[in-house]
């Protein structure tokens, strides 16, 4: 356990590997094979380091490695005094991190795997970029719930921030690549602003950075239920940092755009892993926000609406990955409403079982997007279960984790988190099982308008006969075909009765298809993917052969997610069924102060986490009646989208048409986006608009004005030069001139002239001398 | 009986005739033997007063003038033909190269 500061270092070392080397010597295989190897031990450690922790005792589950020192001590002013600033590069394992690196470990070695076919198609030096970026992603992902102390979490927290950024920006020669990245950056940035000052102020307010220290320090004071307290603020500091990398309300707008990038990140990333980081950090410190009761009200409150929105906003999308994306926030809001009633384990235990089934959907999507050549917009699929059965089947369990049907993971841990919500405001409960309907029924009409009813899709080649023809004139035109209902509803009921037969003919079938498959990612996709190869960078040249099965590096991790959504959920089996829920004890260690310490500080009452209590006062009869309405809401949300799409599905135009304001509202997305444009980028840009005039007519006018009165006044001193001192001195020239045309005349150069001049000289002299003496 | 004013007056006589040739000829080579009677007039006068006043040194400058103005004429023949070698004239008027 002493090593666990390898399991992040591994995928750094990897990230270095392909980044130095990789980018310009590896081959594709080679790239993919660096970055699996190096995730696969990782995991491995993991594993070890997780084993080894459930072998202690409970209350002594954790285990500090101080790798290096980072900040020496500097003295540094805290509320108190002046502190000796000191920070490591400290690792700590205890139940949460270590259910977290299981997570970013597992989760993330499936998705290197399953991109190593993905991404199949990419030109070489790309796909080791890609594996690169991954690899720095998992480093700075594992650093961040490693982190002993806030400072390497924050490293950890900006490092995954870049690695996000440079992977949605994957496709940069795409605007809407880039432009998505620099989004997604942006608005993280401001996340962090909150995070960074929160860290500022804990260091001011504890004189340490270490989270048990300041945990304990923070159980020593009261809890600040009435008033608003330095704890609180540094609460809410924390939650605009959560917000941001969470996708939470008002910030949650990067993650929509985020799904830009390729789908294997859009899984690990945008889904199962960094989102949650905002999750894992308020849920790191539990103990400052039990402490700030008004803030985690405020976290409720956020995490429901945003809940609400994002689920709203699913009900109308056509693109399939963003389908996933508002329903990734909707789940995060989720998690936020947990944490927010206080329901820290919930809250967590819903991250754990949505990152499964969540990075199975998008790894089922791109399975889909991969069979259609890049196609993401539902309205041009249908019918593929008969393509991708394994796919298909896979999703399907997925579907049904996410909308709560029992005993799938997504459940318990939704019911967890509705039942603790129940106890503590009505409220929030009413619109959180709200939001569970709505998630039972955009899931399912995702499934539907995908798997079920016609293929909607463009024609292909079909290999040998010209049967393009005949399949162009089902494309495109109508979005419900007619025979959808027989299709549908048969398959549907085959596979509610038991998903067991259909999983070994999928996997029959996928070793029969993915040898077709292989052959075909060699050839690519033929002219009408024109568009798609945009969207999916360099695809090759060639026939597309119509959908087809993906191949097994991208079948394989479909299936152990789907039996990870199935099975994760039963580590927490609430009491009321029976089960220990096993999670939260586990889990409650990281959630509180260490003992002793807090006992040991004045007379002050050590404070659990707010709500811990609250479980056991409510009847077990409340809770198993709740779980069978929340189950009931969520079957009811199927059958409601079974008839909008499958069974008759012209009732979803109507819809469409009799609520065509709520409709367009939705489309676009409550407007967000154009209401961010409009008021913090159309500020930023008439601040920039307002500054730039200034410094075109203020600062430029000055320098210009400047050069002005240099010009005129050299000029008058010019004029002066020309006039007064250039005449002066021609004056002098002129006068000597002029007086030469006289004089010059006595010069006539005659020897004669001049000795006549003498001698008249000395008659003078001589006349003078002897007569006018 | 010769007197010293037969000297003077054949001297002033002498003087005035060189110097009227210098003045009114064209010639460079007259105006030169212009100079020469004008020096041999001065010789005179100093000739005649050294015999008059029983004084050697009268004569010793009178030797030294006709030196000096043997030295002259080679000096001055010498510019006059390399100024005709130039002009192909030996006219005074010509020489005014000196003028503004």
């Amino acid at each position: 356990m002493q090593y666990i500061w390898l399991i992040p270092l591994l995928p750094g070392i990897g990230a270095a590997v392909n980044g130095l080397v990789g980018i310009r010597a590896f081959s594709r295989q080679l790239a993919g094979l660096v970055a699996c190897a190096m995730m696969t031990l990782a995991l491995g450690l993991s594993l070890v380091a997780f084993w080894q922790l459930l072998g202690l005792p409970a209350d002594a589950r954790f285990y500090d490695v101080t790798v290096a020192e980072w900040i020496p001590r500097i003295p540094l002013e805290t509320g108190s005094g002046v502190g000796l600033f000191q920070v490591g590069w400290g690792f700590r394992l205890d139940p949460l991190s270590g259910l977290m690196i299981l997570v970013v470990t597992g989760i993330g070695t499936l998705i290197h795997f399953y991109s190593t076919a993905y991404m199949h198609d990419e030109p070489r030096g790309g796909v080791a970029r890609f594996f690169c970026y991954l690899n720095l992603f998992c480093f700075f992902m594992l650093m961040l719930v490693l982190g002993s102390n806030f400072l390497v979490m924050f490293v950890g927290w900006e490092g995954v921030g870049l690695c996000s950024y440079l992977l949605i920006g994957y496709w940069y020669e795409k605007k809407s690549a880039s432009d998505a990245g620099k989004k997604a950056f942006i608005t993280n940035r401001i996340g962090d602003w909150g995070f960074i000052l929160g860290v500022f102020l804990i260091y001011y307010t504890f004189g340490t950075l270490d989270f048990r220290a300041v945990q304990d320090a923070a159980a020593a004071m009261p809890v600040e239920a009435m008033h608003w307290g330095v704890l609180s603020t540094i609460c809410l500091l924390l939650f605009i940092g959560a917000t941001g990398k969470s996708a939470q309300i008002p910030l949650y707008v990067w993650l929509p755009d985020a799904m830009e990038g390729p789908t294997p990140v859009s899984a690990l990333i945008h889904a199962a892993t960094m989102v949650t980081a905002g999750v894992y950090m308020l849920g790191r410190n539990a103990v400052l926000f039990s402490h700030a009761p008004m803030v985690l009200q405020i976290v409720a409150i956020v995490g429901v609406l945003t809940a609400l929105m994002a689920a709203t906003i699913g009900l109308v999308q056509y693109d399939i990955k963003r389908v996933l994306a508002y329903s990734t926030v909707s789940q995060l809001g989720y998690m936020f409403t947990a944490i927010g009633v206080g329901a820290f384990s919930a809250g967590i235990f819903h991250l754990m079982t949505h990152a499964f089934f969540k990075a199975l959907l998008f790894l089922g999507s791109g399975s889909v997007i991969h069979a259609m050549a890049g196609e993401q917009d539902m309205r041009r699929m249908g019918g593929l279960k008969k393509y991708l059965p394994v796919t298909y089947a896979t999703m399907m369990i997925g579907t049904l984790a996410i909308a709560g049907i029992v005993p799938l993971s997504g459940f318990f841990s939704k019911d967890e988190i509705l039942f603790r919500a129940f106890l503590a405001n009505k409220v929030i409960w009413v619109i959180a099982v709200a939001t569970a309907m709505m998630t039972a029924f955009y899931m399912f009409r995702l499934m539907a308008m995908t798997f079920m009813g016609d293929y909607r899709g463009p024609a292909w080649e079909a290999a040998g006969a010209g049967g393009a023809a005949a399949h162009t004139a089902a494309v495109h035109g109508a979005p419900h075909p007619a025979d959808a209902h027989a299709h549908g509803k048969a398959h549907l009921k085959d596979h509610e009765v038991s998903h067991g037969p259909a999983e070994p003919h999928g996997q029959s079938q996928s070793s029969v298809v993915s040898h077709q498959a292989d052959a075909h990612d060699m050839h690519g996709h033929d002219a009408h993917a024109a568009a798609h190869d945009d969207a999916h960078g360099g695809h090759g040249h060639g026939p597309w052969h119509g959908p087809h099965e993906s191949p097994t590096p991208m079948t394989f991790p479909l299936m152990a997610l789907a039996v990870g959504a199935v099975v994760a959920g039963f580590v927490g089996i609430p009491a009321a069924l029976g089960g220990g829920n096993a999670i939260e004890h586990f889990l409650e260690p990281s959630f509180t102060a260490s003992h002793h310490e807090a006992a040991a500080t004045a007379g002050v009452e050590p404070a659990e986490p707010a709500g811990e209590h609250e479980a056991p006062h409510a009847s077990r009869g409340v809770e198993i009646g709740l779980m069978l309405f929340s189950l009931a809401i969520a079957v009811s949300g199927i059958l409601i989208a079974r008839k909008f799409y499958v069974t008759s599905p012209e009732v979803s135009d109507q819809m469409a048409e009799r609520f065509a304001g709520a409709h367009r509202l939705l489309s676009h997305k409550y407007y967000v986006d154009e209401l961010y444009g409009a008021t913090v980028i159309g500020g930023t840009f008439a601040g920039a608009r307002g500054l730039w005039t200034f410094d075109r007519k203020v600062v430029d006018g000055a320098v210009n004005g400047t050069s002005w009165v240099t010009v005129v006044s050299s000029w008058f001193s010019g004029l002066t030069d020309r006039t007064i001192v250039d005449g002066v001195v021609n004056l002098v020239g002129w006068v000597v001139q002029e007086s030469s045309l006289v004089f010059r005349r006595f010069q006539t150069g005659l020897v004669q002239n001049y000795a006549l001049l003498m001698l008249f000289g000395i008659f003078a002299f001589v006349g003078i001398y002897l007569f006018a003496r | 009986m010769i007197t010293p004013t037969h000297y003077m007056l054949l001297s002033a006589a002498l003087f005035m005739i060189g110097v009227i040739g210098v003045m009114v000829r064209r010639n460079i080579i007259i105006i030169f033997m212009s100079i020469e009677l004008i020096l041999n007039a001065v010789n005179i006068n100093l000739i005649a007063y050294s015999a008059q006043l029983q004084n050697a040194i009268g004569q010793v400058f009178a030797v030294f003038v006709i030196a000096v103005a043997a030295a002259e004429a080679a000096v001055g023949l010498g510019i006059i033909l390399a100024f005709y070698r130039n002009k192909e004239t030996i006219n005074i008027d010509e020489m005014n190269l000196m003028r503004w």
